[in-house]
């Protein structure tokens, strides 16, 4: 994975891991891999690994087991909202663009509809 | 927890001062990098800590106590040279170490020789460059010591030996131990490192931790070298 160097990394991996839960990649409840299989993963040091899993606990989308490892979150409903979360922030770096470039919603919808193939 | 601490660590070679009065702490469960140009004093200082060096002043301290020879039992360097003979195997490396170092695991060998996908049974004078920086980095990484000291661990090795060198390394990687890594590849390095330590002409001219410097200079350590090292 390449790295922003302008965002901490735990943040840019918390970010991939949360997509793979919205995606099912990660299914809901699924073990996680341990830190030291995180950090060799994504090529990162083990202590940004375990603060990785720290900080997304205190989010609500792992848990710990003691002795047993990290597990995803078993609440569908929060995998709902991490989905609102993520579709929230890609739609407004999007419209904030096009607004700069002098386009109506009307308009953005138009060009949606001519890129998206679904 | 500190682990090792210099105070005003100092090499000349003749009029030459090569390490220049450095102060550095290293504490246990955490990864260093040491970032400087070639020629700035990164292996000159791992070489004394290493005790292949006799510093012309200054002291160096281990767990409280002066370097010893029973602290150097407890740590590992890697030099940038190969220093394997040609007549060797892989398994007579392994043998060489086992009978040199107390802490060295010879299982936990066979496992680093399998990873870096080496075998037993090749012989040292044909191995590429890159195959040979592998070896000397699984013997280094067999070892149970508490500070491990790698010289430019990522010199001249390509893209896919790289990675199984930082996956050796941050597997190794513990609450117990130490890594200290010299090298002038920091945009590889960077994300692997807790603290990262600049050295220029023989003095430290920056370290600390990596995620705060980011945070407070806003920029990457890469971009935060050039810098320093540029001018």
């Amino acid at each position: 994975m390449e790295f922003n160097s302008r965002i901490p990394i735990y943040l840019q991996v918390i970010d991939t891991i949360k997509k793979q839960l919205v995606t099912g990649k990660i299914p809901p409840g699924n073990k996680l891999p341990s830190t030291r299989e995180l950090a060799v993963e994504y090529n990162i040091n083990p202590n940004t690994a375990a603060r990785i899993y720290k900080e997304m606990e205190l989010m609500d989308i792992c848990y710990t087991k003691r002795g047993l490892g990290t597990f995803a979150t078993q609440s569908e409903e929060r995998v709902g909202e991490m989905k609102k979360d993520i579709t929230m922030e890609v739609i407004s770096q999007f419209v904030n663009q096009m607004e700069e470039l002098g386009y109506t919603s009307d308009d953005m919808v138009k060009e949606i509809r001519k890129r998206s193939k679904r | 927890m500190k682990y090792l601490q210099t105070e005003n660590l100092t090499k000349k070679f003749g009029s030459t001062v090569a390490v220049d009065g450095v102060n550095v702490v290293l504490e246990k469960g955490k990864i260093y990098g040491l970032l400087g140009p070639n020629g700035s004093g990164k292996s000159t200082f791992m070489k004394m800590v290493a005790g292949l060096f006799h510093p012309t002043s200054g002291n160096m301290m281990v767990q409280g106590n002066k370097l010893s020879i029973l602290s150097k039992g407890e740590i590992a360097f890697m030099p940038t040279e190969a220093y394997f003979y040609n007549y060797m195997k892989v398994r007579t490396v392994g043998e060489f170490h086992e009978d040199f170092y107390e802490d060295f695991d010879t299982a936990k060998y066979e496992e680093l020789i399998k990873d870096m996908n080496l075998d037993m049974n090749m012989k040292v004078s044909a191995l590429s460059s890159g195959m040979a920086a592998k070896l000397k980095l699984a013997a280094t990484m067999a070892r149970d010591a508490k500070l491990f000291m790698l010289d430019e661990p990522l010199n001249g090795i390509d893209l896919i030996a790289r990675d199984q060198i930082m996956s050796a390394i941050i597997k190794k990687a513990s609450e117990d131990n130490i890594m200290l890594l010299s090298s002038h590849l920091i945009d590889v390095l960077e994300n692997i490192l807790d603290e990262v330590i600049f050295i220029k002409e023989g003095k430290i001219v920056l370290s600390g931790d990596a995620e705060e410097i980011r945070e407070e200079k806003g920029k990457s350590i890469v971009d935060l070298y050039k810098e320093v090292f540029a001018s």
